[in-house]
């Protein structure tokens, strides 16, 4: 009895609202969509530096032959200076900082990078002795780069240290204000929704006054009086969600499934089941938001 | 069952008070008129009474309970022991009859079967059975006040309050609607009823509580309406 009533009640409220309804399922929607769109963005970086900073390595470049660099006078590194740089690796100064070394020679990189750019005209130009040798180094924690690039740095021999990590921490930080600002347009968005539902409860309970004066009369006790309000806004507000995830599930199969992650293979992505994980943090929101509005709207509205 | 002792209630810091250091004891099944004229504190004391206005000072105690310390979430289990009717009836404009006075047993949660036979018993009482199927606008002054009795009354309070019940009634209607409220009362209901209609508190002979400006001023029992009107 009481449940069915208070559904008639709700499917009342939201057909006499219709218009408030439409605008609150839109603004949630739009600023859940913002709110989802941070969060993939987030994960996207988190994504990426765990793939990334496996791989990345330290790079000490050997001298070739003709480098203006000083430590390069003698001309292209020599045997003897290889294998200071060996010792000084392994010595117990750097040796626990570093997992792996890997000596890259020139012949070696060459063939490295003919079958990388495999089929590229201006990559045919290039012969062998266009390439440096270098060390390759992987780090155990790839944060202490600086340590391992200062005792290199300058070394007789080493024309250049090169931490990958710089090039990707210019994207990240590309990324991570991307997502700064799409939260801060969330905030934004959330507020207006926030005032729309608060809005939309008002007229609601308005429209209603008749009814809940006489509830009021005849004892109906407050929860049951405000309920079908709340309900209200918390189901505007969890279809305005749904919608959200059904926007971003879309976004991201159709711009990134089915077309970026086509074309740059290289990298991993966020995917549909990153949505799907998104999901209950977006409903949530939702239903604090609608909390919080009928809360405010009906303490000040609806004395008993 | 309505116990009033010294009670104030001013509105506005100030102002006169609307019931001035008022005291009376109304008994279990009592039929009582509150007359007066306008802004003598009628309407206010009875508002007093369903705690929709808290006294300035002074204690009330209606049903058992001491309305100056009733909390908030008690308010709806007092509401459910009183029914309140009014001058300008507070129906539902598109509910039907049934759905009016069903509505006031859905909101306190009453199951359905119990409404499917207590409504259609409570509208034959209060006279409106076959039209239990119209709306308040198909209904003459008299028929809509009776679906208000039958609405204040189908939840069996102890109590029942009437605010000019009679006020936007003709005098024949008005007889109707008396002769209704007295069986109310046969059936053990307290009844108070803030009036201005002379005739009718000439001719039912019942207790009067007259109030002049805030303040009780005659408390008679087999009254009449008086000479201050």
């Amino acid at each position: 009895m009481r449940a069915q009533f208070i559904l008639s009640e709700i499917g009342i409220g939201l057909r006499r609202n219709l218009s408030m309804t439409v605008s609150v399922i839109l603004v949630t929607f739009i600023s859940l969509t913002f709110v989802g769109a941070a969060g993939l963005l987030q994960l996207q970086v988190s994504k990426l530096k765990d793939d990334w900073y496996g791989k990345v390595e330290v790079s000490a470049f050997l001298c070739p032959t003709g480098s203006a660099k000083a430590q390069c006078a003698a001309g292209e590194a020599s045997e003897e200076q290889i294998a200071d740089i060996e010792a000084l690796l392994d010595s117990p100064e750097l040796a626990p900082q570093i997992e792996q070394v890997y000596f890259e020679t020139k012949a070696e990189a060459y063939a490295s990078f003919q079958e990388y750019f495999a089929g590229m005209e201006w990559a045919e130009m290039i012969r062998e002795e266009d390439l440096q040798a270098s060390f390759r180094i992987k780090l155990v924690d790839a944060e202490n780069y600086q340590v391992v690039s200062d005792v290199l740095s300058g070394r007789p021999g080493i024309e250049s240290v090169e931490d990958q990590r710089k090039i990707f921490d210019t994207l990240f930080l590309v990324l991570n204000r991307a997502s700064v600002m799409t939260v801060g347009l969330a905030a934004l968005m959330l507020l207006a929704a926030v005032l729309l539902i608060t809005t939309t409860i008002r007229l609601s309970a308005l429209s209603r006054r008749r009814e809940t004066g006489i509830m009021r009369l005849v004892g109906a006790s407050n929860l049951f009086i405000q309920l079908p309000f709340m309900l209200e806004g918390a189901i505007a507000a969890t279809i305005g969600a749904l919608a959200s995830v059904a926007g971003l599930w879309l976004g991201v199969r159709y711009l990134i499934t089915d077309w970026l992650a086509q074309e740059v293979v290289w990298v991993p992505l966020v995917q549909e089941s990153d949505v799907l994980a998104l999901a209950p943090l977006l409903l949530g929101v939702a239903v604090l938001l609608a909390a919080i509005s009928s809360l405010v709207t009906l303490n000040r509205y609806m004395k008993v | 069952m309505i116990r009033l002792e010294n009670v104030t209630k001013v509105y506005a810091r100030g102002a006169r008070p609307a019931v001035d250091a008022v005291s009376m004891e109304i008994e279990r099944g009592e039929f009582v008129f509150l007359v007066g004229a306008s802004g003598s504190g009628k309407s206010t004391l009875l508002r007093l009474m369903l705690r929709e206005e808290r006294p300035t000072s002074g204690k009330i105690l209606v049903a058992g309970k001491d309305l100056s310390t009733l909390s908030n979430w008690k308010v709806p289990a007092l509401r459910r022991q009183i029914g309140a009717v009014f001058q300008d009836f507070r129906l539902l404009p598109n509910k039907t009859v049934f759905e009016n006075v069903a509505f006031a047993l859905q909101v306190i949660g009453k199951p359905r079967h119990h409404i499917a036979t207590v409504v259609p018993d409570t509208l034959e009482m209060v006279g409106l059975g076959g039209k239990e199927k119209r709306r308040p606008h198909e209904l003459s002054g008299g028929e809509q006040q009776r679906v208000a009795i039958a609405r204040a009354f189908v939840n069996r309070p102890p109590i029942l309050l009437c605010d000019e019940p009679t006020g936007n009634l003709d005098p024949t209607t008005s007889l109707g609607i008396m002769r209704l409220l007295d069986r109310i009362n046969r059936t053990g209901t307290t009844v108070v009823m803030a009036t201005h209609d002379d005739e009718i508190v000439d001719q039912m002979r019942k207790r009067v509580l007259e109030l002049a400006t805030g303040e009780l001023i005659r408390d008679q029992h087999r009254g009449v309406y008086g000479s201050t009107r």
